[in-house]
């Protein structure tokens, strides 16, 4: 009898085994283990067998039962898997056709992008972002920035004017006196924003971009600038990136130089791989980027000393930098952009470039 | 300013090739911006020649046929249309190969059946000179043996020259003459200076007899210098001097014209040379103009001068305008023989007022407004008279006006050595600073803590601070070598303020919804106003005017962002792009009626129009209209967790939007009263279709506004661990009762179990009945103390059907 019921299980795991479909393992399960199929019905009259057999038979039956329930088991699993995979592999859909409902992509104008970006930079770099008015004062745009009565940047020819004394700011640097007699000394800020001058062509807008910096404090020098703007054209044009600083003239500053960064094009060489000129920097070597110095003793003594800015800017203890620097120019370099008219232009073909 | 290099070289010649000299400048301050070859670009082919025989050409009456000895065994025959040439000629030629200055190759050619092997040149095909006469003769040049026929022609003439041209900046007038750059070039590579050329005074001082000057307005005029020259002979100039004039960018145009203009091109002092015998009366008085006091300039144009000008007048009225132009009545003529030379200094903001108010520069006004030192007028002198002498055949009047004299020797200035390292941030050898300033012409004796050190007359104006003497250092000693260090940045903490993060979270909200920013102009025309059919006492038509705009299309400053969105929309439906969702930030501006500059105030605008999403092969397009914008709207503010609102607003405060689909949007924050935020609506259908657009829905809110409303902190608020049960409920309702209504008695009656309460469905319709309209409503409850059943909030929900149907409402199915 035990040898029967190992035959029973031997034959019942291979007919499992072999089973192709959850209905072939049903059938199976009620040959070999329905009501009246012959295992159950061993078990069931193992209590009329003889005593010394039945425990045996007993265990032998109940095992057999067992085993071949868990295969069963598993088996229908598998089957129920493999079955879900072919219809699942029926289900299939063209996956290269566009997702919908589509999801529409928006983008901040590269002006905006390229301003953020900077700023981001001089925030790392310990700077606070400062705005300030477009429509200024011949005061803070001219006079307290040292121009002399006759710079020519004062001629109506050159900037607008909105009344006697009262212009479109032509740079961002009217915000050097303002943010000072805002805050004492140590001071940190960039200041971005749009200004205005009296030109247009394809190298000129009457309105553009720029960012100035200033660093006042007991003991800036013309090195601290070189380091800060180092720190700032290797951040957006690269870690290779050198720059020099040549010697310039501006009334509000002094020391005054014009900053060159290396050019990224062609890595300082003035010349690419194939030996031919480097279009951007025009063999140069060499990108300007913009204008820096030491601020000069007289825009301190035009900052007014007031409650918020005790004790004040004396030129003897304080001393400082400032930049300015040109948005458009610096994406225009990055992005290869040819023609500063596009950016006011709002066609969608070169905003979603970006 | 275009230098000629060889001139400069005549100064200051250091071992270095024409990029290395462009280096040194540029990185010492004087930035040379291009560098040009003047005239041809290679000296090959072009040599002296002489004229054998000149036939006339059988065919062509004003041709000749020249036989041209070139110093090689056979003469060559060169075709020429110059009325002057004649055999026994000393002439320039150019052979077949030479490039000529417009990059043109000259090849033998045919001319009416003779070929010519060459060609004769006048002065103007080389660029060095006006022409005008045929061809150039040499006669006069050559000295035989060195100059045989054959012999390069730039051995004689100067005919390929290397200009560099270089930025000055306004503070260097100094640097606007040949010399000084020369002086800078000294200072920037060591290479020995020159003596200056003027040090050796052909002329006397002392009184003159031969005119006399009266210098009215002391304080417009610091000095006037003049000297006499008689027997002059006015002529040509001779080929150097018309060669150097012209590769520096003048025109020649007779020999004492062109000693000015050199005289000013070397020292950077402009000259005058009057006709004496034209000036009325023998006598010059320098004055200020009567208010509309005419006089006809050198360019033949009669100008109307004001009480602030300063004229030359002689017997018969004005006969210059000062320091600007000269006038035609004493302009130095073929027949002139005597000259009168005048040197002057004039005062710099007066000369720039004069120019910019008649629209009249010149290389003189150019110089005198940027400040020149009285000193200058006798070194232009000097050199003048000696030129005058040996050009014109002139002999000088003894004797010299000078009215006014040299300039005040500045006080001496204090360089701490200190003082260099702590605003560079790099040690600068003192014996180095003092050569550095004596190269550039500052004299320097030690002192306790550095130098003190006297300004050049020159640099008067410049130099007046120990800053500018650390610049000067600065400069020349390099900034190459300035190392790259970081300021300690004490209590420096970067950040954005509140406002700064509010715009670009209100930004990045709507680019993340799939809008494109765009930058508009700050100008607009006024016709903006009309189009939006703002009335005439609409508070928007309080802009700012621009005084000068470039064009009327400029000339008022935006007072709402609309123009730019419309614009920007208008320019890409018209490029086949019907779908547009765009939005600027960007200040807009009014006129401030309260002293300050003006209003400034930074908007957010959003403009869509078209399809809400592109077509695609699934999903369904809807168009943009007043919802689609509420709910972008919806998804800035309440990023930022401000309560907000929106109300219907009169007509007549925003006429650009439709009457019936426009509101008012209102926000508040924790504890302050509402503020208006903005518009919110479509476009009106005539405002739209004055850009050419369809249904156009839009909104502009005041992010500045929007920033002080918005929490800069947002505090924790406690939601519990007990689920929320949701309830719907649809009410059928008059059409007039607003869903503002609805929802707001709803809240009111709910209390605080009902915690937020969701419209989800609108129908209007025969099923509802006319006039009626059903509205679905999403009730979730929620409890801080226990899970809530549907038993807990069915006395609520009565409550709730109770109170809308005093409203109007009934219970729907």
């Amino acid at each position: 009898m035990i040898e029967r019921i190992k035959n029973l299980q031997t034959q019942a795991e291979a007919a499992i085994l072999n089973a192709k479909t959850s209905e072939e393992l049903e059938h199976l399960r009620v040959a070999y283990l329905g009501r009246k199929a012959e295992l159950p019905l061993m078990l069931r009259e193992v209590a009329n067998l003889e005593p010394a057999l039945r425990g045996k038979v007993g265990k032998a039956a109940n095992q057999a039962r067992q085993t071949l329930e868990s295969k069963i088991q598993d088996r229908a699993e598998q089957l129920v898997a493999e079955e879900l995979d072919v219809r699942l592999q029926a289900d299939s859909i063209d996956v290269t056709l566009p997702g919908a409902p589509p999801q529409p992509v928006g983008g901040l104008h590269i002006l905006t992008s390229t301003r953020r970006e900077l700023e981001d930079i001089f925030l790392g770099l310990g700077f606070t972002v400062m705005e300030g008015p477009e429509i200024e004062s011949v005061h803070y745009n001219f006079d307290a920035l040292n121009h002399s009565p006759t710079h020519p940047a004062r001629a109506r020819t050159d900037t607008f004017y909105v009344a006697q004394d009262e212009l479109l700011r032509t740079h961002t640097s009217p915000m050097q006196v303002r943010a000072m007699e805002a805050h004492p000394p140590p001071l940190y800020v960039v200041i971005p924003g749009r200004v205005y001058r009296r030109d247009l062509d394809a190298t000129h807008t009457p309105q553009f971009h720029q960012i100035e910096g200033l660093a006042v404090d007991e003991d800036i020098t013309l090195a601290d600038l070189k380091g800060t703007l180092l720190s700032f054209a290797q951040a957006v044009f690269g870690d290779d990136r050198e720059v020099r600083l040549r010697p310039h003239f501006f009334p509000f500053t002094e020391p005054s130089v014009e900053v060159d960064v290396s050019c990224f094009h062609c890595s300082g060489k003035g010349f690419l791989a194939d030996g031919s000129r480097c279009y951007l920097c025009k063999g140069e070597g060499w990108l300007e980027i913009l204008g820096a110095g030491e601020v000069d003793p007289n825009v301190y003594s035009h900052v007014q000393t007031n409650e918020q800015n005790t004790p004040g800017y004396d030129p003897e203890k304080i001393q400082g930098f400032a930049w300015g620097l040109g948005v458009e120019r610096i994406a225009m370099l990055k992005h290869g952009i040819p023609d500063l008219r596009l950016y006011y232009e709002n066609d969608l073909r070169f905003l979603e470039q970006f | 300013m275009k230098v000629p290099l060889p001139w400069l070289r005549e100064y200051c010649d250091p071992d270095l090739d024409v990029r290395a000299i462009e280096e040194r400048l540029t990185m010492t301050g004087t930035k040379v911006e291009a560098i040009h070859r003047h005239g041809v670009p290679w000296t090959e082919n072009f040599v002296i020649g002489r004229i054998l025989e000149a036939e006339q050409h059988p065919n062509a009456d004003r041709l000749k046929v020249c036989t041209v000895e070139l110093g090689e065994q056979q003469p060559a025959t060169i075709v020429c249309g110059a009325p002057n040439v004649a055999a026994g000629q000393t002439v320039a030629v150019a052979r077949p190969g030479a490039v000529m200055p417009d990059g043109t190759k000259l090849k033998r050619a045919k001319l009416r059946g003779v070929v010519s092997e060459g060609m004769i040149l006048a002065e103007n095909e080389l660029e060095i000179g006006p022409g005008g006469e045929g061809i150039m003769v040499l006669d006069s040049l050559i000295s035989d043996g060195r100059h045989r026929p054959g012999t390069p022609l730039d051995q004689l003439l100067a005919i390929s020259t290397e200009v560099i041209e270089l930025e000055i900046t306004p503070n260097r007038p100094d640097c606007l003459g040949v010399y000084g750059v020369a002086r800078e070039l000294h200072a920037a590579t060591g290479a020995a200076l020159q003596a200056e050329p003027w040090l050796e005074d052909p002329g006397t001082g002392g009184p003159l007899s031969e005119v006399e000057v009266t210098v009215d307005c002391p304080d417009l005029c610091p000095r006037f210098t003049a000297r006499v020259f008689e027997n002059v002979t006015i002529a040509q100039s001779p080929s150097w001097l018309k060669a150097r004039l012209s590769a520096a960018g003048q025109r020649p145009i007779n020999n004492v014209v062109d000693i000015t203009n050199y005289v000013m091109l070397l020292s950077g002092q402009p000259l005058h040379a009057f006709d004496l015998d034209r000036v009325a009366g023998g006598k010059l008085t320098v004055r200020r103009a009567h208010e509309g006091e005419q006089v006809q300039t050198l360019d033949g144009q009669t100008r109307t001068l004001d009480a602030e000008m300063v004229v030359i007048d002689d017997a018969q009225g004005p006969t210059s305008i000062a320091g600007v132009m000269g006038g035609e009545r004493s302009e130095v003529q073929p027949d002139t023989t005597r000259v009168l030379l005048e040197a002057a200094t004039w005062n710099g903001p007066n000369i720039h007022r004069t120019s910019w108010a008649l629209g009249l520069r010149s290389e003189a006004s150019g110089r005198f407004e940027k400040g020149l030192a009285p000193e200058q007028c006798m070194h232009a002198q000097t050199l003048a008279t000696r030129l005058m002498l040996d050009l014109c055949g002139a002999t000088l009047a003894p004797g010299t006006i000078d009215i006014g004299g040299a300039g005040q020797e500045s006080d001496p200035i204090y360089l701490r050595n200190s003082r260099v390292l702590e605003i560079l941030g790099i040690e600068v050898p003192i014996k180095r600073q003092a050569e550095i300033l004596e190269a550039l012409d500052f004299t320097c004796k030690p002192n306790t803590d550095g130098l003190e050190v006297t300004v050049p007359a020159l640099r008067r104006e410049d130099v007046t601070r120990e800053i500018d003497l650390i610049e000067e250092v600065a400069r020349i000693y390099g900034l190459e070598g300035l190392p790259a260090t970081l300021p300690a940045r004490r209590g420096a903490a970067g950040r954005l303020t509140h406002a700064q993060r509010v715009r670009r979270v209100a930004e990045d909200t709507v680019v993340g919804r799939g809008l494109h920013e765009i930058i508009g102009w700050s100008f607009t025309q006024p016709g903006l106003l009309d189009r939006l059919r703002l009335p005439e006492d609409h508070p928007l038509r309080q802009v700012v005017e621009v005084e000068n705009p470039l064009s009327e299309d400029q000339s008022i400053m935006r007072p709402t962002l609309l123009g730019s969105l419309l614009d920007a929309a208008r320019h890409n439906v018209s490029r086949n792009r019907p779908d547009i969702a765009i939005f600027e930030s960007g200040t807009v501006y009014r006129a401030a009626s309260n002293g300050l500059l003006a209003d400034e105030h930074h908007g957010l605008g959003v403009l869509l129009s078209g399809s809400l999403s592109p077509r695609a092969w699934r999903g369904e397009q809807s168009e943009a209209d007043f919802f689609a914008v509420k709910a972008l709207l919806a998804a800035i503010l309440e990023r930022f967790g401000v309560h907000w609102s929106v109300t219907e607003a009169p007509p007549t405060r925003w006429p650009f939007l439709h009457p019936g689909r426009s509101a008012a949007v209102l926000a508040r924050g924790s504890d302050a009263e509402p503020v208006s935020l903005g518009f919110l609506g479509e476009m009106h259908p005539l405002v739209a279709g004055a850009w050419d657009l369809g249904r156009t829905a839009t909104f502009a809110i005041d992010l500045g506004k929007l920033a002080k409303v918005a929490p800069e902190v947002r505090s924790f608020e406690a939601f519990g661990s007990f689920p929320v049960l949701r309830q719907d409920l649809a009410v059928v309702l008059p059409v007039d009762v607003s869903a503002r209504q609805v929802l707001h008695l709803t809240h009111k009656t709910a209390g605080e179990k009902l915690d937020r309460v969701e419209i989800f469905d609108v129908y209007e319709g025969p099923q509802v009945g006319e006039g009626r309209r059903s509205l679905a409503l999403a009730l979730s409850f929620r409890s801080l103390e226990r899970t809530l059943t549907d038993e807990d909030v069915a006395p609520l929900r009565a409550r709730i059907i109770d109170a809308l149907k005093e409203l109007g409402g009934e219970l729907r199915g």
